[in-house]
């Protein structure tokens, strides 16, 4: 009984309609947030699946099996067999242990493009609302210039101005990501900047910085997070793309574009070696989408 | 305008693009008095205050607080001495921000020190019990915010309240407390408060003085005495009070 | 026509189990004006609602009886509700920029009100419609119904715009009318204007009106009978005429805490909630 009160006690401490710090009121949100995200099976399987990727990729040399690099020029394009789950390619290296290693090159480009698109679109559609006017247009026409280009080619523009590699193309696709995400924060922040809790904010003598980074910000970010998420498929298809046409990850890497494109040869014949780096592809696209679909529900507040 | 004003407002005009919102008025308010603004929508009087407070820069005329001339750009030292209070407590309180947050938020920008017992003292001072210090607003009920919001404004210590239909908000047993608790604080402290509403009984509650204001003028400055007694000058000022006195007495 | 309410309950499903909105609500409502007043979180507008089945889709509702002229609101059809709503009872709510569609005309909207619920409606042609939507517009006192009618309601003021979502709730021609809050967002010179009309319609075509009120005073002046709610019950129910001499003493509060223009009040008498009103 005693092992049960624990959790039942910290569980009531998060629930805690009258919070006694600061700490225990935010973690309380926290809870609450995630009780509702954990309402949604959707959702929580896509949340599974990516811990899981993200997990396996991790663990690569153990699940794995095999060096990725490892050529077998014996067994070329081997069925699906005990010793080589799901096969191996053209040059005799086993598939699963590509794509595990795979994910780590894929998934880590895309984080890094997550990582360096999110901040400077929220920084620049924030400046560009809260500031209006010259401002406003400067970066606005700014942002309309580099949306009027397709995503992809613009991408690739990018990388054959520099040169094809991973750092080039996690640039080349930070470049054209960004757009979008000024244009979510800047909306957000048009509503957000005439609201009488900024006006109380400016009334205490804030400085337009500290409202933008305290106040505005923490606002723009749940939406921000949901479109991330939901943009992440489309990175992880620019990526891939950008492998497939061999601008991304150069080979021997075995990044999950580049590996589709170079077993295409093989999709009528030798079927596996294509379908499961497209299967990673496509798992991991809907996994984003469904996690993506869930935190929306949950974060934004206009939903309810 | 004397020495003792605290507010002194001449010939101010706002002009939002080729409107002319507010057109030219004026009113002093002496140290520790309160001024009640009435109209009805779009006669101007929230735009006046928003021009007092420093949230609307586009105005021409002149404005002057204890004595010192204000321009379009405020001091951090105008905002320690001149705050307001807003009407819709559902919309004047951050929405992920907790009350101990939006407390201390004044405390912070202006460097002033010993945050905690502030704090305590300010809820106190609202009537709030300690255990809503970290609730986030929506789990509180639209009085205590409003509470809140007064206990935010009176933060930085200032000398003048703006009040912007303070309680139009709120549910009349609410307005009571409210209004009560407002004129508790101006007795301890000797706040200059300046009310806009369109409750003609709510201003002349809580103000000696009360500007009417129709079409972006003031048409009439009343004493409440004068208004009590039915001893109206301007017919806009009479058809408000006559709409307002027809459902007292039913 | 008659809605008999006996017993209503209205119940929301919350984490810590059901909370009870409405408590065994009973009301008898004839061809009368009646208003129902009560603060915010009261289970006014949930109670007049229950007569439209228009209730949030997780509200629970209960009642040993809910009729509207004899048919059974809990067991009636879809089909049969939309017989009354909208034909048989109009609502009007509080804020007209919310409940009138902003690209259509005032005068086309009020058409097709009039056209979907009139018997005949349906045939009739483009211009008799928007012939009969000018005289409603002008029976809402409009000066000018043909100006009024080819605007759109951004064009139109907040007083003007409600006068419009009457004119729209009278052309299927109901027996009941619903106002819920109809002139909260309104100019108090305005809003005597409204409630002067609606008083005065109500009076001529013999329809019942239900006013939903924060605000007792008002509702007095313009009833016959006042319900006053407190925590989802019906705390008191007086003769508009005679308010003072309430004897509830939350109904006795309200009065007492408004501040007035008649007599001063130095400090206002503060509503003390006896847990007892809504035991």
């Amino acid at each position: 009984m005693s092992a049960h009160a624990e959790p039942m006690s910290r569980r009531a401490w998060l629930l805690n309609e009258s919070p006694a710090s600061r700490r225990q009121a935010a973690w309380g949100r926290r809870y609450r947030l995630w009780l509702d995200f954990r309402r949604n099976p959707l959702a929580m399987a896509g949340l599974c699946t990516l811990v899981t990727l993200g997990l396996l990729t991790l663990a690569a040399p153990v699940v794995g099996r095999y060096d990725p690099a490892a050529q077998d020029l014996a067994y070329r394009l081997a069925e699906p067999s005990w010793a080589h789950w799901f096969g191996t390619d053209e040059l005799g290296r086993d598939v699963l242990a590509r794509v595990l290693y795979g994910g780590r090159i894929t998934l880590g480009m895309v984080v890094a493009v997550v990582l360096l698109v999110a901040p400077i679109g929220l920084v620049i559609g924030i400046v560009a609302g809260y500031f209006g006017g010259f401002a406003d247009r400067v970066l606005m026409r700014v942002t309309d210039v580099f949306l009027a280009f397709p995503r992809l080619i613009l991408a690739l523009a990018f990388v054959a101005a520099i040169q094809p590699g991973i750092t080039s193309a996690i640039a080349a696709i930070a470049l054209t990501a960004w757009p979008p995400y000024a244009r979510l924060a800047r909306a957000e922040t048009l509503t957000i900047r005439n609201t009488d809790f900024i006006a109380a904010v400016r009334l205490t003598g804030a400085s337009p910085w500290r409202i933008i980074l305290r106040h505005v910000a923490p606002l723009c970010l749940p939406s921000l997070i949901v479109r991330v998420t939901l943009d992440m498929s489309s990175i992880i298809l620019t990526v891939a793309a950008l492998g497939f046409l061999g601008m991304g990850a150069r080979p021997p890497s075995p990044e999950w574009g580049a590996m589709i494109a170079t077993a295409r040869r093989f999709i009528l014949t030798q079927w596996w070696v294509p379908l499961v780096p497209g299967l990673a592809i496509f798992v991991t696209s809907l996994a984003f989408n469904l996690l993506g679909d869930g935190l929306r529900d949950v974060l934004d507040p206009k939903q309810r | 305008m004397t020495t003792a004003d605290m507010i002194d407002i001449r010939d101010l005009r706002v002009r939002f693009g080729t409107v002319e919102a507010v057109k030219g008025v004026s009113f002093a308010v002496a140290r520790g008095a309160s001024f009640g603004v009435v109209g009805e929508s779009g006669s101007g009087k929230s735009t006046v205050l928003r021009a007092l407070s420093g949230l609307n820069p586009a105005w021409t005329g002149h404005m002057e607080i204890a004595g010192q001339t204000l321009t379009r750009q405020r001091s951090r030292d105008f905002y320690r001495r001149v705050q307001m209070v807003f009407q819709d407590p559902y919309g004047s309180l951050h929405p992920r921000q907790t009350v101990d947050r939006a407390l201390s938020e004044p405390l912070v920008v202006h460097g002033i020190g010993d945050i905690e017992a502030r704090i305590v003292r300010g809820l106190a001072e609202v009537a709030l019990p300690p255990t809503i210090r970290f609730r986030y607003p929506h789990q509180l009920s639209g009085g205590q915010r409003q509470r809140v919001a007064i206990a935010r404004a009176l933060m930085a210590e200032p000398e003048v309240l703006l009040l912007d239909e303070p309680t139009s908000a709120l549910d009349v047993s609410v307005q009571a407390e409210v209004l009560n608790l407002l004129s508790d604080i101006q007795a301890r402290r000797g706040l200059t408060y300046v009310m806009v509403s369109h409750n003609l009984a709510v201003v002349a509650h809580l103000c000696a003085m009360v500007g009417v204001m129709q079409g972006g003028e003031m048409v009439e400055m009343i004493s409440a005495d004068d208004l009590r007694a039915g001893r109206t000058k301007h017919p806009h000022t009479t058809e408000l009070r006559t709409l307002s006195t027809e459902l007292e007495e039913a | 026509m008659d809605v008999i309410i006996r017993n209503l309950r209205i119940a929301f499903p919350t984490p810590q189990g059901e909370s009870l909105a409405v408590r065994d609500v009973s009301m008898h409502i004839g061809t009368e004006k009646l208003g129902i007043v009560g603060e915010s979180g009261s289970g006014k507008s949930l109670t007049a609602r229950s007569i439209l089945r228009l209730l949030p889709h997780n509200a629970r509702i209960t009642a040993d009886e809910l009729s509207f002229d004899g048919i059974d609101i809990q067991r009636a059809s879809e089909r049969q509700m939309r017989a009354i709503r909208g034909r048989r009872a109009g609502l009007i709510m509080q804020d007209p920029k919310y409940s009138l569609n902003p690209v259509m005309t005032a005068g086309q909207q009020i058409a097709e009100a009039w056209r979907a619920h009139r018997p005949n409606g349906a045939r009739a042609s483009h211009r008799e419609a928007l012939q009969a939507a000018e005289d409603l517009l002008a029976q809402v006192q409009i000066r000018d119904p043909k100006r009024v009618a080819g605007a759109y309601p951004h064009e139109l003021s907040g007083g003007m715009g409600q006068r419009v979502m009457i004119a729209m709730m009278l052309a299927p021609d109901p027996e009941v009318l619903i106002a819920d809050e109809p002139t909260s967002a309104l100019d108090a010179t305005v809003q005597a204007e409204i409630l002067r009309l609606l008083e005065d319609l109500v009076s001529r075509r013999g329809m019942a009106l239900i006013l939903i009120s924060h605000d007792l005073p008002l509702v007095s002046h313009f009833c016959d009978r006042v319900a006053v709610m407190y925590a989802g019950r019906v705390v008191e129910e007086l003769q508009a005429g005679e308010l003072a001499r309430a004897t509830h003493p939350y109904t006795r509060g309200l009065l007492d805490c408004l501040p007035t223009l008649s007599h001063q009040k130095l400090r206002l008498p503060v509503l003390v909630r006896d847990p007892a009103w809504s035991a």
